[in-house]
Formats: structure tokens, C-alpha cells, sequence
């Protein structure tokens, strides 16, 4: 047998034009609508507003890549559209218009909590951070399996299959893990185990909570390309939590850049990467090291990320903005559509400025 | 101190060490015949993934633990040579800070008192009043300015970057010659981070301070140690090793190159593009169960039956390459031959 080294380059061209393939022939089917979405939680001091107004559209098939600094409320937001807040946590307002393949639509929030716990995992799942955490320790991978399935009614014979299927899928010895419990997998193979548990019931929109942040390289890549695999052929749409600009470049179809609570810039990867419109989107950028550049000059952000209870006037981010004037202060700018591609949304007063010192910086 | 110093004498040097640890399981050899020197005013990464040794290899030059066997020599001499006194001297000049910022500081000393401790114990400063400037000097070093404001706080008044800078005003304090950086940077958000960085870098060179910065990101790395050293490890040896430029524009270990290819880069198109390259298996060795030979030969898409899990290969220079390599194929051929079975 013949290793390959190198990644076929043609086939890998392949699955990346049936994946543009599919986003064109589902006709941008948006699944899930998210508008004006605000959650705070009750501290000592005052009510912390984690996420505020929070707007955007997830497309079937799309892989929506959060980005965002610790406490800027991604992992609220995600928590809050799955109904999972902790009690201290509560929705102050918004919709979540939600699809199903039959076309009904619903509102997440109107549901009673009886039908929440059929709408998770069979319409929307999720695959948390730390693989050891949220797996039962003393459970076989095989009786988590069943449980889910038992709960939303589906057939022991038909649970097992597919999530062999899937375990074959993101690559694990299928018989055996299935009968394993999870202290005898590694980080890895657990991790493989949470995407393929996440997908047992074909959901619709699967949230991703930093599922590459706590493994190694050569694991994160080989999750990264399962992913990539999965999405190709079930063609289920992600919301990708991170922090890591990198991985986001990787297998995001639309990027949105998080800011204490607020979504500042969101639109197609390529144009939030190579033309930021937002100052806070160009500072991340420019604060990342590349492993392609040689010897290069990189731009920390000053200050630190803004109290949520008591934020910032105006724009959140504009005392540590190296463009803020006095406008910034002031009000809050609108979000505003992009000249160039109408899905490039930026919040930014100053993104002519930005994009001007962007296009000077790469010329 | 007695021991002669020579300028280009390395501040400290890992000859054939070895640490292994006694679990219930059996005995993991996590250090396996490292060696290494260090220059003063040098900077040098250690990379490798979890389980690769790269901290017991910084505590141990930290002096924090003991090898299992080998030398460690600081100025040319083995440490036995020195008597008790010298060698708390030399450990003091030896500081590590620590990965996380929440659990390395007192969480019910001010910020003032965790730093005036050490001048106290160690007779820095003399003197109360002295010592309050000293603070104040360690401080406006590590850019946490006014220190007027920082001094009275409680480690949970700051925020996390604020706190990591703290560790490493504290590892200061005591005038090292070395700083052991152990994932230092890596619970800090990244737009803090590489402020971080760059005051570490400053620090280095205006106070001429060596660093061993320890860190799972290769880009990091790559950033950090441009100008320094990197080396590369895979369970518990060093498998590459040299300047940064030299093994990141031209890796030469199967290992190093399968890493480099694996890193996603902050740039779509060029990151969707990168050619990844297949190992053999995903699957990661136990440190309890090392393989034969070279470690890494299981996973290996250049693996040569008979060579490379016989023989336990050396660090050289193969031609072409500036770094030192361990791998035998390349080192015995001068290329990598595809495994075909």
C-alpha cells in the first residue's frame, strides 16, 4: 500500500467546489434567524450584559465562525439560543426564527421546555469544549449512544448503525469505541466521539464550542479535516466558536468578529480577512504571528477588554481604538453594508479609514 | 564565585540528561538523553506537543527538579562542584514563570507584598523605604504603570495579562541571569499576548536575560524566537534543533515538517491551500510503551524498515540543512524516501 504524503490537491479542489456547489443549489436556505438577541446575567454589582442585539443568518450548509476574545459572549450567545443558561442568565429580548426541512417555522424562545428537549440534538446540537468534561465518565460510549436515541425516539438497531457509521466517518476504530467508555480514548478520539454523537440525529445546525482549543496540533488538524468531511457530505450548518483567527481562516464560510457582546463585523471570510472594515477585526490581524511570514512586526491591542456592566458609551471598543475621534464616544455607529459585497456588515465609523490603512499596509 | 567565566561559556548545560518518573503503571522515562546549552542572552524555544517533555526540560534547568541521571553543568561546572552557598546563588539566577497567572499568585498578598518577599528573603534591598522603590522600579519595568495603582491591588483586581506581567516582575526581583517562560503567554487573550511578548523581548535584551520559552504554538514560537533557537521535541528527546529562520523555512525531521504542514494560518485562501502531510497513524504513543529506535517511526511517512525502529538516531547536521537533525535516513542517505509496504 502506497502512503500519501501529500494531500491530493485535485480532490481536496474537489470537495470544495461541492461544497460551493451545495451552498448554490440549497439556495442560501436560511436555517436559523437570529435578531436582536440580548442576554444578561444578574452579578452583585448590576446586571452584566453579555450579549446585546446581537443579529445574523445561518444559511444551510454555511460554517459560521464566531471570533472573539474571552468574555466577549460567544459561548453566552450559543448557550443562550440552545436554552442552556445557567439561572443567572436571562434572555432580555430577540427572536430565533428557526427553519425546519419541512419549512415550519418557529421561534426557539416560544417553545415549552418539553419541546425544547425534543428540538435539541435532532434539530440543533452542540459539541462542547472539554471532550473529557462532557462525557458521562462511568457510561460506555455505546450507552450514551443509546440514551440519546431512546429520548427521541429512535430504534436501538438504527441508533447503532449510524453512529458506527459516524464513528467510521471521523475515523475511529468503530467497534471498538463504541463499546469503550471514554476514560480508555484519547483527547482526540473523544473529541471525534462528541462531533460524531452531535450528528446521530441529522441535526440541522450543529454549535461547535471551541472543539479544537485544548488539543494538539497534528489532533486538531486531523479534527479539522473530519469536519471538513462531515460538512461535505451531510451538509449540516455549524456556528464555530473560537478565538483563533487560524483555524477560523480554515473552515469558515462567513466570519463574525465579537466585541463585549456585540457582533462588530460579520460577512464572507475572504472579505472580512483580506479587507477588515472594522478596527477591532484589523487589530486582531494584525496581532496574529503567521508561520508563512519571516521576521514580522505584529500590533498588540492596549487596554484591556471593557466592563460589560458598565460598558463604554458609544462604540464599545473605542477607548482602545488607535481611530477613535469623539463621534465614537458618543453614539453607537449602525451597522452598515459594504459597497463591495452587501454581506460584508461593519459597525465601524471609521472602516474608510480602516480599510484605506489596510490597503496601504498590504500594497 | 571561584568557576572561571568565559564569554562564550554556556550559562548552563544539559549533558546526557534523563528523568523518569515511578507511576502505578511502570516507570515513564519522560526525559530521554537531552542535551543542551544555553548561551547567556539567548533566546530558545522549546515546541512539541503535550506529553513531549518540553516542562520537566524547563523545570529542570529551573532547578526545580532533579534528573534521573546526566550532568547539569551551570558555568562549566556540574552543580555538585559547588558548594551550598553557590548554589543557591546559582539557583536564584535561574527563575521560571509560571503558565497560569490565576493559581502562581497569592490570591491574599497585595501585589507589593508578593513582590517586596523575595527582595526581603533573598537581601536585595536593604531597608523598607528602599524596598518600596524597588517595587516601584520592578513595576514601571514590566510596564504595569502608575505603579501607584498596581501596588495596594490583590492579584483578583487584575486582569489576566496584568497578572502574568506580575510573575514576571516577581521572577526579577531576584536579578536572573535566566527566565524559564513556561507557556507563559497561552491564557492570555491574543490581543494582549503579543504585548506580552515584546516586554519579554525588551526585558531580555535591556536587563541581558537568556530565555527558555516553552510553547505548544508553533507560530508563537516562530515569532518569538526569530532571532533565537528552537527545539523541537517528540517524546521526551529532541528531534531537531537550530536557528528559527533555518527550521522554519526549511524543517528537516518527518516530525517537524508533519507539524509545520499542520498548523492552520490566519489567511484563508493560503491556509486552504497548504499541503498537509499524511501520517501513517493518528494515534500517539504511550510514554509508557515508547517505540524502538526512533519514536516517531509508527507514524512516520518516511519510515525505513530495519533503520528506524532498530536504531536510535543522533542529533547531526545533514547536508543541505543547517539544523541538527535526529533521523537516520536523512542523516545516512541525505533524503527521505517514501514507506511503501
Amino acid at each position: 500500500m502506497i502512503w500519501e504524503v501529500i494531500n491530493n490537491k485535485n480532490s481536496y479542489n474537489v470537495n470544495r467546489k461541492v461544497i460551493l456547489l451545495m451552498n448554490m443549489t440549497t439556495d442560501k436556505k436560511t436555517v436559523l434567524s437570529v435578531k436582536d438577541f440580548s442576554v444578561s446575567y444578574l452579578a452583585q454589582r448590576g446586571k452584566v450584559r453579555a450579549v446585546s442585539k446581537v443579529s445574523f443568518d445561518l444559511h444551510a450548509g454555511e460554517t459560521l465562525a464566531l471570533i472573539g476574545e474571552s468574555g466577549c459572549g460567544k459561548s453566552t450567545l450559543t448557550l443562550g439560543l440552545l436554552g442552556l443558561l445557567p439561572t443567572t442568565g436571562n434572555i432580555d429580548g430577540g427572536t430565533l426564527k428557526y427553519t425546519y426541512r419541512d419549512g415550519r417555522q418557529i421561534n426557539i424562545l416560544d417553545l415549552s421546555s418539553r419541546q425544547m428537549r425534543q428540538f435539541l440534538w435532532s434539530e440543533c446540537s452542540m459539541v462542547f469544549q472539554g471532550a473529557l468534561n462532557a462525557l458521562n465518565p462511568v457510561l460506555k460510549i455505546s450507552d450514551m449512544v443509546y440514551e440519546t436515541a431512546k429520548a427521541h425516539k429512535m430504534g436501538r438497531k438504527e441508533a447503532r448503525d449510524r453512529a458506527l457509521d459516524l464513528f467510521a466517518k471521523v475515523r475511529l476504530d468503530a467497534t471498538r469505541v463504541f463499546d469503550a467508555y471514554p476514560h480508555e480514548l484519547s483527547g482526540g478520539m473523544r473529541q471525534r466521539v462528541l462531533l460524531a454523537l452531535a450528528l446521530l440525529l441529522r441535526p440541522q445546525v450543529v454549535i461547535m464550542d471551541e472543539p479544537t482549543t485544548a488539543v494538539d496540533i497534528l489532533t486538531q488538524r486531523s479534527i479539522l479535516e473530519v469536519l471538513k468531511e462531515l460538512r461535505a457530505e451531510l451538509n449540516f450548518s455549524v456556528i464555530f466558536i473560537s478565538h483563533d483567527l487560524a483555524v477560523a481562516a480554515e473552515i469558515a464560510d462567513t466570519l463574525a468578529t465579537m466585541y463585549a457582546g456585540e457582533i462588530v463585523e460579520i460577512g464572507p471570510v475572504e472579505d472580512v480577512f483580506y479587507n477588515p472594515r472594522h478596527a477591532y477585526t484589523l487589530s486582531l490581524l494584525d496581532a496574529a504571528p503567521r508561520l508563512s511570514a519571516d521576521s514580522e512586526e505584529l500590533q498588540s491591542i492596549p487596554g484591556s477588554p471593557p466592563d460589560l456592566i458598565e460598558p463604554p458609551s458609544g462604540c464599545k471598543f473605542h477607548p482602545r481604538c488607535r481611530f477613535a475621534t469623539s463621534e465614537c464616544a458618543e453614539s453607537p455607529p449602525p451597522y452598515v453594508q459594504q459597497a463591495d459585497n452587501p454581506l460584508h456588515i461593519v459597525r465601524c465609523y471609521h472602516s474608510e479609514t480602516v480599510r484605506q490603512e489596510r490597503a496601504g499596509a498590504t500594497s | 564565585m571561584t568557576k572561571t567565566k568565559d564569554k562564550n561559556q554556556p550559562l548552563i548545560e544539559l549533558d546526557n540528561i534523563s528523568r523518569s518518573f515511578d507511576t502505578t503503571d511502570g516507570v515513564i522515562n519522560v526525559l530521554q538523553n537531552i542535551n543542551l546549552e544555553i548561551n547567556p542572552r539567548e533566546v530558545l524555544c522549546l515546541v512539541g506537543e503535550s506529553g513531549c517533555g518540553k516542562t520537566t526540560t524547563g523545570k529542570i534547568i529551573a532547578g526545580l527538579l532533579e534528573q534521573s541521571s546526566g550532568d547539569v553543568r551551570v558555568n562549566g561546572a556540574p552543580l555538585d562542584e559547588y558548594n551550598r552557598r553557590e548554589r543557591a546563588e546559582l539557583r536564584r539566577s535561574m527563575q521560571i514563570v509560571h503558565q497560569d497567572p490565576f493559581a502562581s499568585l497569592n490570591p491574599s498578598h497585595t501585589i507589593g507584598q508578593i513582590l517586596s518577599f523575595p527582595l526581603k528573603k533573598h537581601k536585595m534591598v536593604r531597608g523598607s523605604s528602599a524596598i518600596r522603590r524597588r517595587v516601584w522600579e520592578l513595576l514601571d519595568l514590566v510596564d504595569l504603570t502608575p505603579p501607584g495603582d498596581i501596588v495596594d491591588k490583590y492579584p483578583h483586581q487584575l486582569s489576566g495579562g496584568q497578572r502574568q506581567r506580575v510573575s514576571i516582575a516577581r521572577a526579577l526581583t531576584v536579578n536572573p541571569q535566566l527566565i524559564v517562560a513556561d507557556e507563559a503567554v497561552s491564557m492570555v487573550d491574543v490581543s494582549i499576548r503579543v504585548g506580552l511578548l515584546k516586554m519579554l523581548h525588551n526585558l531580555s535584551e535591556q536587563l541581558d536575560l537568556a530565555v527558555v520559552f516553552i510553547t505548544h504554538d508553533l507560530a508563537l514560537a516562530k515569532y518569538f524566537a526569530w532571532n533565537g533557537r528552537l527545539a523541537v521535541m517528540y517524546l521526551g528527546r529532541i528531534v531537531e534543533i537550530g536557528r528559527t529562520p533555518d527550521i522554519i523555512r526549511n524543517p528537516a525531521h518527518p516530525y517537524t515538517k508533519a507539524l509545520l504542514s499542520a498548523v492552520p494560518e490566519a489567511d484563508p485562501t493560503f491556509t486552504r491551500q497548504k499541503q498537509v502531510m499524511q501520517l501513517r497513524s493518528d494515534a500517539i504513543p504511550s510514554l509508557l510503551d515508547v517505540p524502538k529506535g526512533c519514536a516517531f517511526h509508527p507514524r512516520c511517512p518516511f519510515y525505513q524498515e530495519g533503520v528506524c525502529d532498530e536504531k536510535i538516531p543522533v542529533l547531526i547536521s545533514p547536508e543541505g540543512y543547517e539544523q541538527r537533525v535526529a533521523c537516520t535516513p536523512l542523516t545516512q542517505r541525505g533524503e527521505l524516501v517514501l514507506y511503501e509496504s
